[in-house]
């Protein structure tokens, strides 16, 4: 019974919320980050330094009027921002951020499960959430939103196949779609897969600032060209879930990233004995450290680049990264096979 | 008795969906309903332990697929009424067609199915690889080369013409 049930609802419920405050501090992290790039000081007045900036923020958003457009789909408007959130949510079920540990004299392991198709499971969900942002641009009969809607989804269903095709030479490498799997690879190899797939690493990382509508590929909401973007109609809360979803997805990808190219929850050289005194920090704290670092290089990036053009990032998606990442695969596969004779 | 109850929940959802796909008068909700049917399909393979079929599933028919279908539809103009056909009773014969056709199908399958000796499953128990995907895999490449091959040069074949005719100038 606790086993079955009481465990993996507390796994649960710990990750979402962990999740969603994480959300909220991105947004002050961002903004923080953003400001010291700019020589300004970013939020200060609410808390000291501003700490206690998100909870102003989900404060107003959640007392501010929700307004549905009277030429508004209805239905479509009001699911819209949930089917982009629970994608959004529910690839946590397999992101490992710990190996088994004892906790109060009971083995837990550190990931709410582990599936035999792990990978292909978050594929396949973070491919659904793109229909959040097409039915918010559809259903708000508007033109702007539109117009944001079909360069989102254009954007994330091109850049999806490049993302994909670098999984797959991870998958040749792991031999396993199960992402606790392909952390004991790494383990077993002694060397994280970013080192030996660089370029599916860079891939990867260029397809998931794409697939998160960030910058440089923050087309979707060009505020010069579209007031806004595929939200523009919305408000309240149902924008802000919105909002989430944008965060939590990131987080996904800092944490895939971590899981596949930067070996998880492992410490650092992890076949070295000499570095045995790191094993005093606990494994899920490698985690979220090397998922800070992606983060913080998501917002590092927003800070630095800026936007490419339309007729561009179709370019570097279809005619760059894809080929790259075929080949790419195709190498992956030939070396595996002579290393395998 | 929970399977069985799981299996007649999605089913029920199954039908009542692409019932749903087939009366919507608007194109974009009936293709919505094709994606909840999609997933409640996906669903069934779960049910059926072919994890790596429900996960290929959602991926290319719910993500890909209807995706595109979306696209379509929110670009065509669907507010010109389509031009009436000189017959205008041809849509119920067509579809009464069809229907019979395939209430025969059906027939032959109940009564053929169940009367021969069950259909003798491949080989899976033999299979020198263990996990939902490496079977498929194994099997893809095995037992099934040939019909996998021409499946991808239809596939290849497709997205040529495709472009052929998509391309005024190549």
């Amino acid at each position: 019974m606790i086993d079955s049930f009481v465990i993996p609802v507390l796994k649960i419920a710990i990750v979402l919320n962990a999740t969603l405050v994480a959300v909220t501090y991105m947004v002050l992290l961002e903004r923080k980050v953003i400001a010291w790039a700019q020589s300004r000081l970013g939020p200060m007045r609410v808390g000291p330094y501003g700490i206690l900036q998100p909870v102003a923020d989900a404060v107003k958003l959640m007392i501010k009027e929700d307004i549905t457009p009277s030429r508004a789909d209805k239905w479509v408007f009001t699911a819209a921002p949930i089917i982009a959130m629970v994608p959004a949510l529910i690839i946590y079920a397999v992101i490992p951020f710990g190996p088994e540990v004892s906790l109060f004299g009971r083995q837990v392991t550190l990931y709410i499960t582990d599936i035999n198709v792990g990978l292909l499971y978050v594929v396949s969900v973070a491919s659904v959430g793109v229909y959040g942002i097409i039915l918010a641009g559809y259903s708000s009969n508007s033109k702007y939103p539109l117009l944001a809607s079909l360069r989102a989804s254009a954007q994330l269903i091109s850049y999806e196949v490049a993302v994909t095709l670098t999984l797959v030479s991870v998958i040749l490498m792991a031999g396993s779609l199960s992402m606790v799997s392909i952390v004991r690879a790494q383990e077993m190899s002694h060397v994280w897969f970013g080192f030996v797939q660089p370029i599916a690493f860079v891939i990867f990382f260029v397809g998931g600032l794409a697939e998160t509508n960030r910058s440089p590929f923050d087309l979707p909401e060009a505020e010069q060209e579209l007031t806004g973007g595929f939200h523009t109609e919305y408000s309240g809360m149902r924008f802000a879930l919105f909002f989430l979803a944008e965060y939590a997805n990131m987080i996904v990808v800092s944490s895939v990233a971590t899981t596949l190219f930067l070996g998880g929850w492992l410490r650092p050289f992890p076949n070295v004995a000499a570095l045995g005194f790191l094993d005093i920090v606990p494994s899920w704290t490698w985690f979220l450290i090397k998922s800070f670092v992606f983060l913080y290089v998501f917002i590092w990036v927003r800070a630095t680049l800026p936007r490419y053009r339309y007729d561009q990032l179709m370019r570097i998606g279809w005619k760059l990264l894809i080929p790259l990442a075929i080949a790419n695969l195709v190498v992956t596969g030939i070396v595996k096979v002579i290393l395998a004779s | 008795m929970g399977e069985a109850i799981a299996f007649y929940t999605i089913s029920a959802f199954i039908l009542l969906f692409a019932v749903l796909v087939v009366s919507t008068r608007d194109t974009v909700h009936s293709v919505l309903f094709l994606v909840l049917d999609f997933l409640f399909v996906a669903a069934l393979y779960v049910l059926l332990g072919a994890e790596f079929l429900a996960a290929i599933q959602v991926l290319v028919y719910a993500g890909g697929i209807v995706v595109l279908y979306l696209f379509v539809v929110m670009l065509v103009n669907l507010k010109r009424p389509p031009e009436a056909h000189q017959d205008p009773h041809r849509r119920t014969k067509v579809g009464f067609g069809l229907s019979a056709a395939v209430l025969v199908e059906l027939a032959a399958i109940v009564a053929y199915g169940y009367a021969g000796p069950a259909p003798t499953p491949p080989a899976a128990a033999a299979l020198p690889v263990t996990g939902n995907t490496e079977q498929v895999g194994w099997l893809l490449y095995t037992s099934y080369l040939i019909p996998f091959e021409i499946a991808s040069m239809l596939l290849l074949v497709a997205m040529i013409g495709a472009i052929v005719l998509a391309k005024r100038e190549l």
